[in-house]
């Protein structure tokens, strides 16, 4: 297995680390016993995302493409925020090992439920579709 | 965040695989470039290199305790477990009707396998627990025990977690069950003194790369009059039991490394004080840190350490940065979607069998590695764990 130079970049040099006092969204998600979890804080002005924070138990993976998460969504609208595929973040770090998509996947959906904590504390309809908590099973997308 | 420096290269990965001794890459030249002949060839160029593979095989079965001809060199670790235990568990079914297999929950995957393969024969496996400390559970092996058992397949030291199984009982227990006993002993060879008729078992496998020699070399040990089911057909090589030209540079690297170690089991000592060193460091100075096998039946160089709320493959790629090769339990490590089997084995909730750690000392390693990995350690645990969510603080 091995990673590419961009994601040995964002793992170790990972950008927006830490936490963000008072945010106007915050996610959580993953869990302990499968090895990630991914949490993410964003303040919000004028539906524009000014600044966004992680932290994340994981992998190098994990770490590297919740890195590139936020990356890609600081400075954009949330409506584009929600646009962020899993597929983008892989494409941004020049791609993943196979059985290392899932991370990409947390990452995406660490994005959308912070946004849907944003949603919720501002009293608007959540009108897409939020991570469920799934503690039973871990996440595993079948190699392609 | 603070940038990850090297200031030395230190390798603890000794379980994993060791650099070839420069002795034994010496040892093995002549038979490259000087002595190439053919074993089985009759003329005087064979003759040289049969006397070579005799004289290998001789000084390698001393060392273990046996006579030449219960030795067989083989591929690797993972042939002579494949053969050692398919080969046991068909003649037994052959000769006695037997069908059960019983082998522990802390296998190597060689051996893992190998019982999956026989269960689509048609055998029976049971597979032992271990108690919390990595021990075998005696009584559960007890119990499992029946007149039915073909094989017991356990293995002396353990990959992971270094513990050392009571052999020696539980051969006594197999055959007061009238089965075969065979033990991995490739993590044991070169690093406790092996003595094949103390142990009392029928069968044992070693590898060449764990103590100094190459990789693609091991040996399996069959107890003389044992003769079990022949593993590949052809040229009649290995007393007919394992085809093939033999590998004769890798056969005489084997020997010299065996010898080799065997000559060094005093520094044993001092590896092993070592690891104590390190091992007190960690648990006094960082915090939630879980400390994972049994303190003293272990193999002197062995470490394993869990460090709560971080994940391994993030450690090990830290410490690779710091020019630090250790290894981790971690699913996101390996190719596989679980963490590691041996230390879930333990009882440990898998979230602290992704933090951990296995460093494996050798004779190449020194107190200025000890101290570095000191220096190193703490800084790169801290930094997961500023980035880890659920860190609930060092005094929580
Ligand atoms: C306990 C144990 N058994 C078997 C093997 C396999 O040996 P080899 O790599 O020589 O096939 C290893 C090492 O990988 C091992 O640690």
């Amino acid at each position: 297995m091995q990673y590419s130079e961009k994601v040995m970049d964002h793992f170790a040099h990972p950008r927006n680390v830490g936490e963000i006092e008072n945010a106007d969204g915050v996610g959580t998600v993953g869990n302990a016993t499968c090895g990630d979890i991914m949490q993410m804080f964003l303040k919000i002005e004028n539906d524009v995302i000014v600044d966004v924070k992680f932290k994340t138990f994981g992998c190098g993976a994990a770490i590297a493409t919740s890195s590139m998460a936020t990356e890609l969504i600081k400075g954009h609208t949330v409506k584009e925020a929600l646009e962020l595929t899993n597929k983008a973040v892989v494409e941004a770090l020049d791609g993943l090992p196979p059985i290392k998509i899932h991370c990409s996947v947390l990452a995406e959906e660490a994005v959308r439920a912070a946004l849907a904590d944003y949603y919720t504390k501002i009293g608007r309809e959540i009108d897409f579709e939020v991570p469920e908590k799934d503690e039973e099973a871990c996440h595993i997308i079948p190699e392609e | 965040m603070e940038e990850v420096t090297k200031e030395r290269f230190v390798y603890a990965d000794n379980a994993a695989t060791t650099p070839v001794a420069p002795e034994v890459a010496e040892a093995m030249t002549p038979y490259f470039t000087a002595v190439w002949g053919n074993p089985s060839s009759m003329y005087s160029k064979g003759r040289e290199a049969r006397k070579a593979l005799d004289s290998a095989r001789e000084r390698a079965s001393k060392v273990l305790g046996c006579a030449p001809n219960e030795l067989y060199f083989t591929s690797g670790g993972t042939e002579a477990d494949n053969w050692a235990l398919k080969g046991g568990a068909r003649f037994m079914r052959e000769k006695q009707g037997r069908t059960h297999v019983i082998t522990s929950t802390i296998e190597h995957p060689a051996v893992l396998r190998s019982c999956e393969a026989l269960e689509r024969e048609g055998f029976r496996v049971s597979r032992v627990n271990v108690c919390k400390n990595g021990i075998l559970d005696m009584d559960e092996l007890r119990r499992t025990l029946d007149g039915d058992t073909a094989i017991v397949a356990v293995m002396y030291a353990n990959n992971e977690i270094g513990t050392i199984q009571p052999i020696e009982e539980i051969s006594k227990l197999a055959h007061e069950a009238g089965a075969l006993m065979f033990t991995d002993a490739v993590q044991a060879v070169g690093s406790i003194p092996v003595d094949v008729n103390a142990l009392g078992v029928d069968m044992l496998s070693l590898s060449g790369h764990k103590l100094g020699a190459p990789k693609g070399i091991g040996a399996l040990y069959m107890r003389r009059g044992l003769k079990i089911n022949k593993y590949i057909d052809g040229g009649g090589q290995e007393r007919g039991m394992r085809s093939g030209t033999e590998n004769l540079p890798y056969i005489a690297g084997l020997a010299e490394a065996l010898e080799l170690a065997a000559s060094r089991m005093d520094d044993m000592e001092r590896i092993r004080r070592m690891r104590d060193r390190l091992a007190d460091y960690i648990l006094k100075n960082i915090p939630h840190t879980i400390y994972n096998g049994d303190p003293s039946r272990r193999l002197p160089g062995n470490l394993n350490i869990s460090f709560e709320y971080i994940e391994g493959e993030s450690l090990l790629l830290l410490l690779d940065m710091a020019g630090i090769c250790i290894s981790t339990g971690s699913a996101c490590s390996s190719n596989s979607l679980e963490p590691s089997h041996v230390l879930l084995a333990l009882g440990l909730p898998a979230e602290k069998a992704h933090g951990s750690m296995r460093v494996s000392l050798s004779h190449g390693n020194t107190d200025e590695d000890v101290d570095y990995i000191i220096e190193k350690l703490p800084g790169i645990v801290s930094r997961l764990r500023s980035m880890s969510p659920i860190y609930p603080g060092d005094d929580k």
